[in-house]
């Protein structure tokens, strides 16, 4: 499949739209899909298995979002996310941009850089 | 015991699709309440039932089962489908109703709800499907079925969902309740 970054936008929002009730003006690329557009945690999966229909892919469970990388104490101490931490998400969520996040790494912060832009992102890196 | 809402299965078609019916009768409890005969004065009209009564008159009860109940006969019939699809070795719960557009044709007594329940995603984690509601009259059985409802809904393996928490062993969404339905009604 050949979309540009424009269809693979609209394509996401209508998703987005679908799964969350939301509306397509709040569905903008900075959006964070927790705080921004209200999803749980089951929406999640449900955004999941939207985004395979719509794009004809297969997402691995934890594949766009991983919540649990965070758990390894290794990775996050007293709330902040340590270099450790910092450098397993950038190497299990490379579709994610995480420079402003590693500024003030808060673990409370992390939904941040959920937006709708890095699954645009991560369709992207899995149709090409 | 659970409180079940289908009376049989009529089409179980693995990993694709179920039918299943439930009849609606005047001696189950909810429907005295829903909604028992009462004064005009503090009550809206609803769907289908006596409005225009006069200011301090009374209306007859109007039983009709409630549009909650009927998503939980469609929730028992689409979880059946996705239990079903892996043999219930799955323990298969309700984690979203997506939509539920209910067109405000209303389920009275001597009327059968038929839920027709289709599976739009299936994978490890859990189920999408998608379903209208249907109500069947008897008095009139050759008349197209009226549509009641379409429901969207998911269904999540807890098991492979809920990593750390601890459920019981045995299968305690699959009892022998939903086992006998599928026996009485000849589907395997």
């Amino acid at each position: 499949m050949s979309l540009s970054d424009e269809e693979i936008f609209e394509k996401v929002q209508e998703v987005m739209e679908e799964a969350l009730g939301v509306d397509d003006d709040e569905v903008t690329p900075e959006a964070t899909i927790g705080e921004d557009l209200g999803a749980e945690s089951i929406d999640y999966l449900d955004i999941s298995f939207r985004l395979e229909k719509t794009f004809d892919i297969k997402i691995g469970e934890s594949e766009m979002f991983d919540p649990n990388v965070l758990s390894n104490e290794e990775y996050a101490q007293d709330g902040v996310v340590t270099e450790a931490g910092i450098a397993a998400l950038r190497e299990k969520m490379p579709h994610a941009d995480l420079d402003k996040f590693a500024a003030d790494p808060q673990v409370d912060k992390l939904g941040d850089v959920f937006t709708v832009d890095m699954v645009c992102k991560f369709v992207k890196s899995k149709i090409s | 015991m659970r409180w079940l809402w289908l009376d049989r299965i009529l089409e179980l078609d693995k990993a694709k699709r179920c039918v299943a019916i439930r009849n609606v009768t005047a001696a189950e409890d909810v429907l005295h309440d829903h909604f028992a005969a009462g004064s005009a004065n503090d009550t809206k009209p609803f769907n289908g039932g006596p409005t225009g009564c006069a200011p301090g008159t009374e209306h007859p009860a109007y039983p009709v089962m409630p549009n909650s109940l009927i998503i939980e006969g469609y929730a028992q019939a689409a979880g059946i489908l996705t239990g079903h699809a892996n043999d219930f070795k799955e323990k298969v719960i309700l984690a979203k109703i997506g939509k539920a557009t209910f067109t405000g044709v209303a389920a009275t007594p001597g009327t059968t709800i038929r839920h027709t329940a289709e599976i739009t995603h299936l994978d490890d984690r859990g189920s999408s499907t998608q379903g209208k509601v249907e109500l069947l009259d008897s008095a009139d059985p050759s008349a197209d079925p009226k549509l009641l409802a379409t429901i969207e809904m998911m269904f999540s393996h807890i098991d492979q969902n809920m990593q750390g928490l601890e459920f019981p062993e045995e299968n305690f969404v699959f009892t022998d309740q939903f086992m006998d339905l599928l026996a009485r009604s000849g589907v395997e």
